[in-house]
């Protein structure tokens, strides 16, 4: 069991893939993680994060759970 | 509160026909919008604006959703537009996938008893499908794919209907 982290737009460049499985747990951990590059990417002032396809307005005290879904949303581009 | 005046803003809304889509195929702007007159014909004005791929060299364009926030964006913004404007009906198509040169990215019709409302609408309805919906592209230029960063226009945009 694991919880799963999405990369759109240029942040699937940083990341190397599209997704990602991860350990479970709080947010800080799950970052800590990874490649220090990519958690920089994914820390930008300007990137968006959804859980589960909500909006979260806070960054702090997210903790992800098995089968949550966190996507990292950089600038959008449309039209 | 539940209210019997006709003329209120939430019994209008209501009744304004909202047609939002995600396509994931080569579409035809002019049978869309001879549908959307055709369903219309009460309608004193249509604005339509049409933005399809330029052809400045980039070989393919790329665009990139997320499924649990575009559609339902583009439904909301939508929703936001036949509220703000007396609108009789309006469609938002928009892309996603691989485009040649020339394709159709997105398409916005609105209908409103007069023109100005429609006008209105359909910029209002762009200029947050450019920077406010859930997209992103890329382009393939000489074989090498590259991101496209948003313009200060699109958010000089938006900032228009602060």
């Amino acid at each position: 069991m694991a919880a799963r982290l999405v990369f759109l737009g240029r942040l699937e460049d940083a990341a190397g893939m599209s997704e990602r499985a991860v350990i479970a747990g709080p947010l800080e951990a799950v970052l800590g993680a990874l490649e220090p590059d990519l958690a920089v990417a994914l820390l930008g002032e300007r990137v968006r994060m959804a859980l589960n396809g909500v909006l979260i307005a806070e960054r702090g005290g997210i903790v992800l759970r098995d089968d949550d879904e966190l996507a990292f949303l950089p600038p959008v581009s449309g039209g | 509160m539940m209210t019997n005046w006709p003329f209120s803003r939430r019994s209008v809304a209501a009744e304004v026909a909202v047609d939002t889509r995600l396509l994931d195929a080569r579409f035809d702007p002019a049978e869309e919008l001879a549908l959307f007159t055709a369903a219309q014909r009460g309608s004193g004005g249509i604005v339509s604006f049409l933005g399809q791929m330029r052809g400045d060299g980039a070989e393919l364009l790329e665009l990139r959703h997320y499924a649990p926030l575009t559609l339902p964006g583009m439904h909301e913004l939508a929703q936001v537009c036949a509220a703000r404007w007396q609108l009789d009906g309006l469609v938002m198509l928009h892309r996603i996938g691989q485009l040649a040169p020339g394709e159709p990215i997105v398409l916005v019709a609105a209908a409103a008893p007069h023109r100005r409302q429609a006008f209105a609408a359909a910029d209002y309805a762009m200029d947050h499908l450019k920077s406010e919906s859930w997209f992103w592209k890329r382009e393939r230029r000489a074989g090498v794919w590259r991101w496209i960063d948003p313009r200060a226009d699109d958010y000089a945009g938006l900032a228009r209907w602060a």
